[in-house]
């Protein structure tokens, strides 16, 4: 039990930090040192949800409760409008080294199966690259492919395949407990 | 006897009742140009297993798009009757059959027939098959393939099997029926999507990919003892997988290194290798009769298909017509690569002669996926779409014939035609 509420409690102190530059490959140390400094671990009650995740991951009025990144029609490319958020990701999975990222590609219904398979790799691969580009690191981060088979809209028309060309992030904490 | 193999039988269609939401219904929607006409007499001896037996042999051959089934008038002879050659050639029929079901010497239950040529007035040949009230439609298959194969001169697929997936209820169902639809039972249930299922060359086993582990993962499957491992299962995507001929290799698609790249390994998942060594996506690999593999890649700016030696080098482009040509299979006996194309936006079932590099477009259809050739490579299973469900399509290679296979309660997609019977 502790040791999930080490990051919960460091999850809040960044999210306090909002000021902060985005996070390089050194991101993250001058925080870790802060709490180790610190010594004390406090119980924040509600820090965590069902599924063992601080609830700032999982909270919708936290931004790190924001898990999908949506593709433009046959792009592979992460949009400018998303950056920010992949930059409140890199730097919560910087802050917590114990924390891994299941990331999963996905497409819309048309075409080939297992060609769309490899087509959502492509986006799970484009959202892990500026994630490890912002100071993640390789080993904290899993990009898998749903391709087509698992739709968040399930109908047939423009509006529902543009929302299932996406890439979600799922988090699973330092225990082994979370989303994956 | 009677009435014992009666209440079997009857414990059997209150089963088959039972699981007839499941079942796969067929559907003719196309025939062949010139049909062979074909006389089958009602086969004699228990009355019930003679009716099932007799069925099942006119209906596959019905269903084959290849003959015109004679009506009979409800003669029923058996393989020794004397049988009047002028007469059926007056009915129209070209060649007959005369069966029954008895008892060999031993006691066992049989299903014996002779074929006849009758514009010759000659036999063409005759078999048993030892069965039982269980495999009488077993055993009316054995006699449609053997009718099959002395009539067309090529060997039939009737007693052969398929596997396809059912999305029903929230649920993935990974099944197997006969080629007929008949007798579906499910191998795997899984609340996570299956897809990609193949056959093992020897018919024991299936490949697939499943999504149980929320990341794709392919599995090997013995069908008789439901034991099942993990094949592949590296960091990232795992997928596409294909058989070598010998079954003891399987080509799949891993994005270990960052990108779809097709690997080969063996079958109990040791002995990885990797086949392809391109900037793009390389994906949906498939052993062919020439030693090839035959895949997708999208290297030239677009999904086309290529073939590379099994043991890896220099690729060469297969498909240059349009602009997305996916989901290459090639034809067991090597002369045809069907695959998926697109044209003004619809996904249509297309066959290339490997020969002549001539491609017939074969379905009208929009949604058209996964294809899978029947062992003797005249016909083409595919996965499409009626009024918004998945359904079954087969089709011949020649775009002649086309059968619909579809399930009453749910989507059913990912088809794939096993091996002969061995």
């Amino acid at each position: 039990m502790k040791k999930l509420v080490i990051p919960a409690l460091l999850s809040v102190l960044i999210v306090g930090c909002s000021t902060t530059p985005l996070p390089d490959e050194n991101a993250g140390a001058p925080v870790e040192s802060r709490t180790g400094g610190n010594g004390v671990a406090p119980v924040v009650a509600g820090g965590l949800d069902s599924r063992g995740l601080p609830m700032e991951l999982t909270d919708p009025k936290s931004v790190l409760s924001r898990r999908s990144i949506y593709f433009a029609l046959d792009s592979y490319e992460v949009k400018d409008e998303y950056k920010d958020l992949l930059a409140s990701h890199a730097k919560y999975l910087v802050a917590n080294r114990g924390f891994k990222m299941l990331i999963q590609g996905n497409t819309d219904e048309r075409g080939s199966r297992e060609y769309n398979l490899s087509l959502g790799q492509k986006r799970a691969e484009a959202i892990k690259r500026s994630l490890t580009l912002l100071g993640a690191k390789e080993e904290q981060l899993e990009s898998v492919s749903l391709g087509e088979e698992k739709p968040k809209n399930a109908g047939h028309d423009e509006s529902a395949w543009s929302e299932n060309r996406r890439g979600d992030m799922l988090y699973k904490a330092t225990d082994g407990r979370g989303e994956f | 006897m009677h009435r014992i193999s009666r209440r079997i039988f009857l414990t059997f269609a209150l089963l088959t009742a039972a699981l007839a939401e499941a079942q796969l219904s067929i559907e003719i929607t196309g025939a062949g140009a010139s049909r062979i006409p074909v006389a089958i007499a009602d086969f004699s001896g228990d009355s019930t297993a003679a009716r099932i037996v007799t069925t099942t042999v006119r209906t596959d051959l019905e269903r084959s798009g290849l003959f015109a089934l004679v009506d009979t008038a409800g003669v029923a002879l058996n393989e020794n009757s004397p049988i009047n050659h002028d007469e059926w050639k007056l009915r129209g029929a070209d060649a007959l059959a005369a069966g029954s079901l008895g008892r060999s010497l031993d006691g066992r239950m049989e299903a014996r027939f002779r074929l006849y040529d009758t514009q010759k007035g000659v036999m063409l040949g005759g078999k048993a098959f030892v069965t039982g009230n269980e495999q009488l439609r077993a055993a009316g298959h054995r006699i449609a393939d053997e009718i099959y194969e002395k009539l067309t001169g090529e060997k039939g697929v009737f007693s052969t099997r398929i596997a396809y997936v059912v999305k029903s209820g929230g649920q993935f169902l990974l099944q197997i029926a006969d080629a007929d639809g008949q007798g579906a039972a499910t191998a795997l249930t899984s609340a996570e999507p299956i897809i990609s299922p193949v056959w093992s060359p020897d018919g024991g086993k299936l490949a697939y990919v499943s999504f149980e582990k929320k990341k794709p993962v392919v599995y090997v499957h013995s069908i008789a003892s439901g034991k099942r491992h993990i094949v592949a299962n590296f960091k990232g995507s795992n997928s596409a997988p294909g058989w070598s001929p010998d079954g003891r290799r399987l080509a799949v698609v891993l994005s270990k290194d960052g990108r779809s790249q097709i690997y080969s390994v063996n079958a109990d998942g040791s002995g990885l290798q990797r086949v392809t060594q391109s900037a793009g996506i390389d994906t949906e690999p498939r052993y062919g009769a020439d030693g090839n593999i035959y895949f997708t890649s999208d290297r030239g700016g677009s999904p086309q298909i290529y073939r590379v030696s099994a043991t890896g080098g220099d690729a060469q482009r297969v498909t240059f017509e349009g602009g997305y040509n996916v989901s290459p299979r090639p034809s067991p006996d090597g002369k045809t690569l069907a695959f998926i194309t697109r044209r003004e936006g619809r996904f249509q079932l297309a066959a290339m002669d490997l020969a002549s590099r001539q491609i017939q477009v074969l379905t009208d259809s929009t949604k058209d996926e996964s294809p899978s050739f029947a062992p003797n490579s005249r016909m083409i299973l595919i996965a499409t779409e009626m009024g918004g469900r998945g359904v079954l399509s087969a089709v011949s290679s020649d775009g002649r014939i086309k059968q619909r296979l579809s399930v009453a309660a749910g989507d059913v997609r990912e088809p794939a035609w096993g091996p002969f019977s061995q």
